[in-house]
């Protein structure tokens, strides 16, 4: 025995090594074909050798389970499960892989390096152990659209074909949709479970088909398995992947990714199977789809067209065994799993042999191959019975069992003639289409116009093909000795319960399903024999283009999205605006109107006395002046000011003084900055607005500003909640401050400051990369043709400005050294010094003021950060959190006990940061007409 | 107080908003500065209104709430940054393009 802990790390281990070599061949591209097939089969191989401990284990009934935690409140684990059922699937990928792999190294051009395809190959064989090792559902989805990416690839390997990217975006297309509608389906499963673990799941199969969300949840996952096995309506893709080279198809089209749906059906069978609906929507589409699929395979005339449908109408078959809904039905699905991707694969490699040798797949022009190739014939017309259902062989015993489920099935009673009746019917056609595919190809005369002289292909290209064709003759003559164990412990997983009694045998007696299939081959063969009538009658038929269908359909919903990306993305800041505006206004109406509990809320008196209306009065007489003035530049400017002084007022008369001196000192900042905007803009009239967009915007505003103040009321009337307390309580104790709000910023929530700051240090940088090389010209008149004046600093201003820039600094020192207790600090300081720096500029101008003031404003941005973030990280080394702070009491001459706290550095890099930004920017802007003419300066 | 505070930041939104939409760069700004004393007032109105109480540690028997203050301050710093990058783009926009349309066109 082994240990568990063991095997959960082999478990691991396998597709740790497909993903983590997956690239390998291309690494090793440069050292020749050779190696980089060898170093695809060793990542293979190395897979299988890492799979075989764990066989005996999973053979014998036990689920191997590994969990691994990703993101768990999110449900989504890297669990990983090994049971008979994976087991199956890891053999048929890896199995067919190997020989694909060797394979491929023939077929492909010797030109092609190889490397590429190989590790695209390895992807996706990674992707698909992902799919069936996977015991989170969340997780299965994952490798599941890493399958149809990877299968993308594969399937538009020969890009420069125009076929090929098509059929590659057809297959994206849908297995990709398939992929969306299986997710929101396994969402829904694990809603219903409440948990993505298949163990979870797998246990609540009652739970589930009884819940009210059970018919969409099996709607969901059925459109992902539909799309993915390519069953009808969904099918159109497969004929049209068949673009890709023909190791791809044998690999993915047959063996394995075709196969992911059926085994999505088999994983799920016993949570979501038993019950009408999945009768149903299974039975009936594999129904539909072994049908159609076989019909349609009859009349193609490409060989790789009519294996394409052949495996459409096989495919059917198995989602019909699976929606029939007996344990028996589900055993004889998965055993027809095997047996087709043994026969197919084989069949698809003959195939490409065959093209590969004559240069074309068309049966019109190919035939009497048995002469040229007569190895390769006999293999793949024993493949092709194997396809047909002739005994002896491993198709023939699947189909069997099908039949028998069929005659035995207890439903319909009424009718029980109708599925016999239907199998034998399905089971014809696939005489007659195989027969087609061996006498058209290897008989039926001389070829027709071959671009080649074809003949037996190279010795280990037909390699794979022998293995393939020995195994679909052992598993024929002796299923119970060969796949007997696997087959049972793969019922055993998907059923999660006792097995029937069931025995493989090639020998039943002379029963019912026997006479069907006797009758299946001679009919077959018949309606083979009336081949050129039916062609003749099917070539009169509409001709059907899926492709082409697809195609416009694509193509109108790239058109629609192109239509709507010009509505919405037409390169108009207004209608930006417009939209973002209305949204926001849409979305809070939706809120404010859904909101419950607002007959109760009571606004709190807080009286309203003469000044407070005043105020409200001259900021209402501010913003309309303003808004109904704003062409006239200048005075609207003045009101905006107005206004801002006013809500200066509002912060003083409501306990903000903080708010109240930095609000005041960036109205400076900001009015300088619009004056010098207002400089260089052109004053020319504007046009006027066209009435309808006055009244759009008129709309917008009203019900922005509307919506906006019905809000405030609601949360001023709402009972306060807040979070206050603590830094109340502690911002003396914890802070060292009694300016709670300076506490805030430079100690509690510092972390959000040094964010902020550097915001602003952005700025300030952007205003380097913005007014680089900039050349504005200023205007020599204003609108009204007066001249600008020519005094360009005024003696009185300028006289008064330099005494009082050492005066501002000491009450930017003053303010900033209180800022802890009292109100002031960091922002403030920084406001207040840069505007006595910047008047120093408008009072005395650029070229008096430039050499005074400190340069390198990126350094002193530097310098602000650091400073900031460094003694943060100070905190560090005595092993507290970053931004810790320590404070304590100093007792300074003169000026008597100064509490200093490390938060005051921090306060300093903001203060720092602020001055820079300010004053580089202000600066910046002023000094775009030094970079002009003498003349314009002088002016 | 309350419904004088909400008419204020009503009006200030409203003549804001309406500015934004405009075609021309300049009132694009005043716009976006009457939106910032909007949403600021805003953001301070959440921390309720109360008069004679700064959050001063001593200077009030209960201090009204510091965080919404704490926010605005930075709100107002960094409004001023933003209104000055919008304006050195509005130059820029001007150099490049020769007008002071928000989308550099003419308008029909």
């Amino acid at each position: 025995m082994e240990l568990p802990i063991n095997s959960s790390l082999l478990l691991a281990a396998i597709p740790a090594t497909a993903f983590g070599a997956c690239l390998l061949p291309l690494l090793l591209q440069r050292f020749g074909r050779a190696v980089t097939g060898l170093a695809a089969t060793t990542v293979m191989a190395s897979c299988l050798a890492l799979l075989l401990p764990l066989t005996p284990a999973a053979l014998a009934g036990q689920t191997e389970l590994l969990h691994l935690a990703w993101l768990p409140t999110y449900g989504l684990d890297l669990n990983l499960r090994l049971d008979g059922l994976g087991l199956l699937f890891c053999l048929l990928i890896l199995g067919i892989g190997l020989l694909v792999v060797l394979y491929a190294a023939w077929y492909l051009p010797s030109s092609d390096p190889l490397g590429r395809f190989y590790s695209i190959l390895l992807l996706f064989m990674a992707a698909m152990l992902g799919v069936v090792l996977s015991e989170n559902l969340l997780l299965l989805l994952v490798f599941w659209e890493l399958t149809s990416l990877s299968s993308f690839l594969l399937v538009a390997y020969n890009s420069e074909k125009y076929e090929s990217r098509i059929g590659a975006r057809m297959a994206l297309a849908v297995t990709g949709g398939g992929g969306l509608a299986l997710l929101a389906g396994i969402l829904l499963l694990g809603h219903i479970v409440g948990s993505y673990d298949l163990s979870a799941i797998l246990a609540a199969g009652e739970r589930v088909r009884t819940h009210r969300l059970y018919a969409p949840a099996l709607m969901l996952i059925l459109l992902g398995a539909f799309s993915k096995s390519a069953q009808f309506p969904f099918h159109f893709w497969l004929p049209n992947a068949m673009t890709a080279p023909t190791p791809v198809s044998a690999y993915l089209h047959s063996a394995t990714m075709v196969k992911a749906g059926v085994f999505l059906l088999a994983r799920l069978y016993p949570v979501l199977g038993s019950s009408d609906l999945w009768f149903w929507l299974v039975g009936g589409s594999g129904a539909i789809t072994l049908v159609y699929g076989a019909t349609i395979a009859l009349f193609r005339h490409d060989i790789k067209g009519l294996l394409a449908y052949s495996t459409i109408s096989h495919l059917g078959l198995i989602t019909l065994l699976f929606g029939l809904d007996t344990p028996l039905s589900v055993i004889a699905g998965l055993f027809h799993i095997i047996n087709h991707a043994i026969f197919k694969a084989s069949l698809f490699m003959a195939a490409g042999v065959v093209d590969h040798e004559c240069g074309t797949r068309d049966m019109r022009r190919v035939n009497g191959m048995f002469r040229y190739m007569p190895i390769t014939a006999t293999l793949a017309i024993i493949a092709a019975g194997s396809m047909a259902g002739v005994p002896l062989l491993n198709g023939f015993l699947s189909k069997e069992m099908f039949f028998a489920e069929a005659v035995s099935y207890p439903q319909f009673a009424a009718i029980g003639w109708a599925l016999p009746l239907f199998a034998t019917i399905a089971g014809m056609l696939a005489v007659a289409y195989s027969s087609r595919f061996v006498h058209d190809v290897f008989f039926n005369g001389e070829p027709i116009d071959l671009p080649r002289q074809p003949h037996e292909p190279p010795r280990w290209m037909r390699a794979p093909i022998e293995l393939l064709v020995l195994l679909c003759l052992l598993v024929g003559i002796l299923p119970a000795w060969t796949v007997g164990r696997l087959l049972e412990a793969a019922a055993g997983a998907a059923l999660q319960g006792p097995l029937p009694d069931f025995h493989l045998a090639l020998w039943h007696g002379f029963n019912q399903p026997l006479l069907m299939s006797l009758l299946a081959l001679t009919s077959g063969v018949l309606i083979y024999a009336l081949r050129r009538p039916l062609f003749a009658w099917q070539d009169q038929l509409p001709p059907m283009h899926p492709r082409t269908a697809f195609e416009r359909f694509y193509r109108t919903l790239t058109k629609g999205a192109r239509r709507m990306i010009a509505l919405l993305d037409n390169g108009s800041l207004q209608r930006y605006c417009a939209l973002l505006v209305g949204f926001v206004v849409l979305l809070g109406g939706w809120a404010f109107f859904s909101a419950s509990g607002r007959s109760e809320a009571r606004l709190p008196g807080v009286a309203a006395d003469e000044a407070a209306v005043g105020a409200l009065l001259v900021l209402l007489l501010g913003t309309l002046g303003a808004t109904a003035l704003y062409r006239n530049r200048l005075l609207a400017l003045i009101l905006v000011s107005v206004v801002g002084l006013a809500v200066t007022l509002t912060f003083i008369r409501l306990s903000a003084p903080d708010l109240a001196l930095t609000q005041l000192a960036v109205e400076m900042g900001t009015i300088v900055l619009m004056l010098l905007v207002l400089y260089y803009l052109p004053a020319r009239n504007t046009p006027a607005s066209s009435a309808r967009r006055l009244i759009r915007d008129l709309l917008l505003a009203l019900l922005a500003g509307g919506g906006l103040a019905l809000t405030t009321l609601q949360m001023l009337a709402a009972p306060s909640a807040t979070i206050s307390e603590f830094y109340l309580q502690q911002s003396l104790p914890g802070g060292g401050g009694a300016n709670v709000v300076n506490v805030i910023l430079v100690d509690f929530r510092g972390f959000d400051t040094l964010g902020e700051i550097t915001v602003l240090a952005m700025v300030a940088l952007a205003s380097h990369a913005l007014l680089d090389r900039l050349i504005l010209h200023p205007p020599q008149r204003d609108a009204d043709g007066r001249a600008w004046a020519s005094e360009a600093h005024p003696l009185f201003l300028s006289m008064l400005m330099r005494p009082l820039l050492p005066l501002a600094l000491t009450v930017s020192v003053y303010v900033f050294l209180r800022g802890h207790n009292a109100p002031g600090g960091g922002f403030v300081a920084g406001l207040i010094t840069s505007v006595a720096l910047v008047l120093q500029y408008l009072a005395n101008g650029i070229a008096y003021a430039q050499p005074r003031m400190p340069r390198h404003a990126v350094r002193l941005l530097a310098l602000g950060l650091c400073l900031t973030a460094g003694i943060g990280l100070a905190s560090w080394p005595f092993g507290r959190p970053f931004l810790t702070s320590a404070h304590g009491h100093v007792h300074l001459p003169l000026i008597g006990d100064v509490e200093l706290a490390s938060a005051m550095v921090f306060d300093l890099g903001v203060y720092v940061v602020v001055v820079t930004v300010v004053v580089s920017v202000l600066a910046g802007l002023g000094q775009l007409s030094l970079r002009l003419d003498a003349p314009h300066e002088e002016a | 107080m309350e419904a004088l505070l909400a008419t204020a930041i009503g009006v200030l939104t409203a003549c804001g908003v309406f500015l934004i939409l405009r075609a021309r760069t300049f009132p694009v700004l005043l716009g976006l500065t009457l939106l910032s004393y909007a949403v600021n007032l805003f953001l301070f109105a959440s921390g309720r209104l109360r008069l004679d109480a700064p959050p001063l540690i001593g200077a009030a028997a209960s201090p009204t709430d510091p965080l919404p203050q704490a926010l605005v301050l930075t709100a107002i710093v960094i409004g001023f940054g933003m209104t000055a990058y919008l304006a050195m783009l509005a130059l820029r926009a001007l150099a490049e393009s020769g007008g002071d349309h928000v989308d550099a066109a003419e308008e029909p």
